[in-house]
């Protein structure tokens, strides 16, 4: 084959993978895009007041809400910032400084190997710890398995963007007397502060659909928890109950939750990722 | 312009939100009693009534029943995470020993597991013999049209499509009283899987609870499962009629299950089988659904406000029953129920002095 | 509040009335502490984790030993308890799910790092993100009302009539099985896949590249010359990083691959993985043996994914470094 017919399929073999890449990427879209078009066509046909505002009513009864799922689920997230923010985020500061020791490294690897490790091994860990010792499904269990899923990600990403804070803002502030510990706070974190708060926003949308690790932990509840020490509802829970129920508006009820939890989680990933003009100085 | 802080404030606000309303509310003194239960699907639509009225009744008492299989609901009494269990088959021995205390189980109803099918095409009542049951269950009969159901069925149009048999892929006690069925009219089965809570199906999709079966079969066409009568009705699933012990088709109506109920005896320990009762008029697959409850509470206040509440469901409960397709306890049960409930304490002391 | 003091000496700092040498030293200190009692934290957590799992599922270990991996029974009413058939669904639809989604992610990282005009690779990539965000709860439901019916209807039967005489898609379908499940993993493995792959494609040096061009090469060539070969690893990582992520799904297979713990040849067939049957049955396994037996599952099921994501990181580092040289 002369080089003229030879160049002619070379590119066309080029033309043909790029033809693909395009296919590729509009393939990986089509489920997202479906997802999506299910959750609002249905889910917009289940939101009512008194979605939002009743508790859940018998089985094969009309009407009902999932009022204390969603306060639920806000609680659990609660818990789980709680539990597992302070210790991420200071042991990321820990990494940053003493991240080339071979405490700190040990640390890095436990924070990846925790990163990698499935949300229901979680719950059944922490099952075994607090609610078996505890002789009770509550609100706090469900945090804490939260927790443990969130803090590999908030600690890693404290100690990256820590690192990328220059060095020189340390140095100016440890010059004009400012305690070594000071710095670290008020003006190292202060600066990553925004991107720190961007990995919170993603952690927190994860925790906020996780479903398994909740099975164990927090169960689920008709009625509003009387503390936080009672089982608890949430949405992901819900909407699998919902799912997998025979009942027509209890399938109904399930789109209308997912499309509050989709809502709510696509609403954190817009701010963390796509504002990030908007920096806080 | 939304700026990512107000976001971020929004969701910090919404959490705090979270936490305080999951906070305890009022104070230690409050009225307000939480019982927490757990376990047998088959009542639950009952069950979730009787605990929204009673709520309505006393709005202090919070009784959340989460339907997770007889299973569940067995060792989450057991290990005393939860205040009651409810279960369609009765503890076994050795469940028994892993109980700190002595466990009492109250029949509280009545139902029936029937044999639901989703055939394209087929809106009739199917007749199915037992054993020809157990084959299907047991993966022989593999279509529909199969001669051994078109000769017992020859009024409906079978047509050539495989059966895809839906069993319960959790620890269950309609299971165990279906399984039980299927063992006592077919040697090969009883051989093959046995009775059981969990046992290992040799063909058939698992699905979550009596919900979840009703919810396979009512979208997958071609499927049979088993399930309990309260879903079937609910969800207007056909239904077939069963061969009983005295050889009538019978069809699985609450007035069926109370035929069966009434030829059964029970003896102290409350507990009896149903399965394949006698009678002519009776469903085979019927069963008593229990709760289990510590005889020796440890807590006054919950163990009191529970055994009001079984006093309650026994008596004003039943008429709730047979519009949820739930069988009415017949009088002679409710009465020794009443006798042993008295037995229900806390150091000593009955919380129920005189009956209800 | 800062103190302000115009000659700072190096050895020592300034002398102010009040705490503040006591101050800087105490606050130091206290610090440092509550720095590394977080850091150990997370070091115990893992820790404890794995001696939980260890301690659960003793029993399981101390009864069954090998042929917990070995056998196909798993039978709660003899408590004979074998994982095989829950390892057996694990690698199939992990298997399935991957030959998915690593053409499409590899086509989508090539897109957006190499093929893509430059406004709209931001955007694009965000799409892709989006699809890691959604929870697999919702994909699960999406799946009962969306995806199961389709596969039921159409693409099994299609499959059927087309490739029918391979085991693989013969036999009864009901919507609910082994494909379905992987198509919904590889639906959620995709954007891992995708986007670890665009950062080691970004990774490779432009100079590959420019230097494939400069002698003649198409785009495809270049990439396929210059810049595989030196990312190699790090796509291997990526897929592999996906993988330990389809691994750990639990609950969109649950609500889709059929709940049935046999082994079967055909993909329309329902399966069951280690992390549906830890989900479904742990709440109820009510005697000890079956509960350490569900333990030892999660225990399993820890130790592979904890492999293999130290395995990915570890090639993905590779090309960071390379690239770099």
């Amino acid at each position: 084959m002369n080089i003229r017919s030879h160049f002619t399929y070379r590119k066309a073999v080029d033309r043909i993978v790029r033809g693909l890449c395009l296919l590729a990427a509009l393939l990986a879209l089509v489920p997202l895009f479906s997802v999506l078009y299910y959750v609002t066509a249905r889910g917009l046909g289940g939101i009512s007041f008194e979605f939002f505002t009743e508790l859940p009513t018998p089985v094969g009864e009309e009407h009902g809400g999932v009022a204390n799922a969603i306060t639920g689920t806000l609680t659990l997230v609660g818990l789980a910032c709680l539990f597992g923010i302070p210790p991420g985020v200071l042991a990321g500061v820990y990494l940053s400084q003493f991240g080339h020791t071979r405490l700190g490294k040990i640390v890095r690897f436990s924070a990846d190997v925790m990163s990698g490790v499935p949300s229901v091994t979680i719950g059944i860990f922490v099952y075994s710890l607090l609610v078996v010792r505890t002789k009770q499904f509550s609100a706090y269990a469900g945090g804490l398995a939260l927790a443990v899923i969130m803090l590999p990600t908030v600690t890693r990403t404290t100690e990256e963007l820590l690192k990328l804070v220059p060095e020189a803002l340390r140095e100016a502030a440890l010059g004009l007397g400012v305690p070594q510990w000071r710095t670290t706070l008020s003006v190292m974190l202060r600066t990553a502060a925004p991107g720190v708060a961007t990995g919170i926003m993603l952690a927190v949308a994860r925790v906020a659909g996780e479903t398994a690790p909740l099975l164990f932990t927090s169960f689920s509840n008709r009625f509003w928890p009387g503390g936080l020490d009672e089982p608890t509802a949430s949405l992901p829970v819900q909407i699998y109950t919902y799912a997998v129920s025979p009942y027509e508006d209890w399938h109904s009820q399930a789109w209308a939750a997912a499309l509050v939890l989709v809502a709510l989680v696509l609403t954190l990933n817009v701010a963390a990722r796509v504002l990030v003009r908007h920096r806080v100085r | 312009m939304v700026e990512r802080r107000s976001v971020l404030k929004g969701l910090s606000a919404l959490l705090l939100l979270g936490l305080a309303a999951g906070c305890k509310r009022g104070d230690p003194n409050s009225p307000n009693i939480y019982l927490g239960g757990a376990g047998a699907t088959f009542p639950f639509p009952l069950y979730s009534k009787w605990m929204s009225e009673y709520n309505k009744l006393h709005p202090e008492i919070r009784i959340n029943y989460q339907s997770i299989g007889s299973g569940g609901g067995i060792r989450q009494i057991a290990s005393e995470t939860v205040d009651f269990g409810a279960t369609d088959t009765p503890m076994s021995a050795s469940d028994a020993k892993k109980a700190p205390r002595a466990i009492l189980h109250i029949p509280v109803t009545i139902g029936a597991v029937v044999v639901a099918y989703n055939i394209p095409g087929v809106t009739g009542e199917l007749k199915l013999d037992g054993d020809v049951l157990a084959d299907i269950f047991l993966g022989t009969i593999k279509t529909w049209n199969d001669e051994r159901i078109a000769r017992a069925n020859p009024g409906l149009a079978l047509p050539s499509l495989p059966i895809a048999v839906v069993t319960r892929s959790d620890g269950s006690g309609t299971t165990a009283v279906f399984t039980g069925y299927l063992a006592s009219v077919s040697p090969k089965f009883q051989s093959v899987v046995g009775e059981g809570k969990s046992v290992k199906w040799p063909v058939g999709l698992g699905a979550k609870g009596n919900e979840g079966v009703t919810g396979q079969l009512k979208t997958t066409p071609g499927t049979i499962g088993y399930t309990e009568l309260a879903y079937a009705s609910q969800n207007r699933l056909t239904t077939a009629a069963i061969k009983n012990r005295e050889g009538a088709y019978a069809s699985p109506k609450v007035s069926a299950v109370t035929a069966a109920a009434e030829q059964v005896e029970l003896d102290d320990s409350l507990v009896a089988s149903l399965v394949n009762a006698p009678g002519a008029a009776s469903y085979p697959i019927a069963s008593f659904t229990y709760l289990l409850v510590y005889e020796e509470s440890k807590n006054a206040r919950k163990g009191e406000a529970l055994a009001k509440f079984i006093a309650w469901a026994v008596h004003d409960g039943q008429g709730l029953a047979a519009a949820l397709h739930y069988a009415p306890l017949p009088a002679r049960v409710v009465q020794k129920i009443d006798e042993r409930i008295k037995s229900l304490h806390f150091g000593g002391k009955p919380f129920l002095s005189q009956g209800t | 509040m800062m103190r302000q003091s115009i000659w700072p000496t190096p050895e020592r700092p300034p002398l102010v009335p009040g705490r503040f040498r006591g101050d800087t030293h105490r606050g130091d200190r206290v610090f440092s502490w509550i720095t590394a009692a977080s850091a150990s934290i997370v070091i115990l957590t893992v820790l404890a984790m794995t001696g939980q799992m260890l301690a659960s599922s003793w029993l399981s270990l101390e009864t069954f030993h090998w042929s917990f991996i070995t056998s196909l029974e798993w039978n709660p009413v003899t408590e004979q308890f074998g994982a095989l058939p829950f390892i057996f669904g694990t690698i199939v639809s992990s298997t399935v799910a991957l030959a998915l989604a690593v053409p499409v992610s590899f086509g989508v990282a090539l897109f957006l790092s190499e093929l893509a005009p430059e406004w709209l690779r931001n955007p694009f990539g965000f799409l892709v993100e989006l699809l890691a965000a959604v929870p697999s709860v919702v994909y699960g439901l999406w799946g009962i009302f969306a995806l199961a019916p389709l596969m039921r209807e159409t693409v099994e039967p299609a499959l059927r009539a087309s490739l029918g005489f391979l085991p693989l898609f013969s036999g009864p379908n009901q919507g609910y099985g082994m494909l379905t499940a992987s198509v919904v993993l590889a639906i959620m493995i995709t954007p891992t896949i995708a986007s670890v792959s665009r950062e080691v494609l970004r990774a490779v040096p432009r100079a590959y590249r420019e230097a494939a061009l400069g002698l003649g090469a198409t785009q495809w060539e270049a990439i396929r010359t210059g810049v595989f070969p030196v990312a190699r690893s790090g796509l291997v990582g990526a897929v592999v990083l996906g993988l330990g992520r389809a691994l750990g799904e639990t609950m969109a297979v649950t609500m889709l691959i059929g709940n049935r713990a046999d082994i079967s040849a055909s993909l329309f067939a329902p399966g069951y993985t280690m992390a549906s049957v830890i989900a479904n049955e742990f709440t109820e396994a009510t005697e000890d043996l079956y509960l350490s037996a569900l333990a030892e599952i999660g225990l399993l099921l820890f130790i592979i994914t904890v492999l293999l994501n130290i395995f990915a990181r570890f090639l993905v580092w590779r090309v960071g470094r390379q690239g770099g040289a």
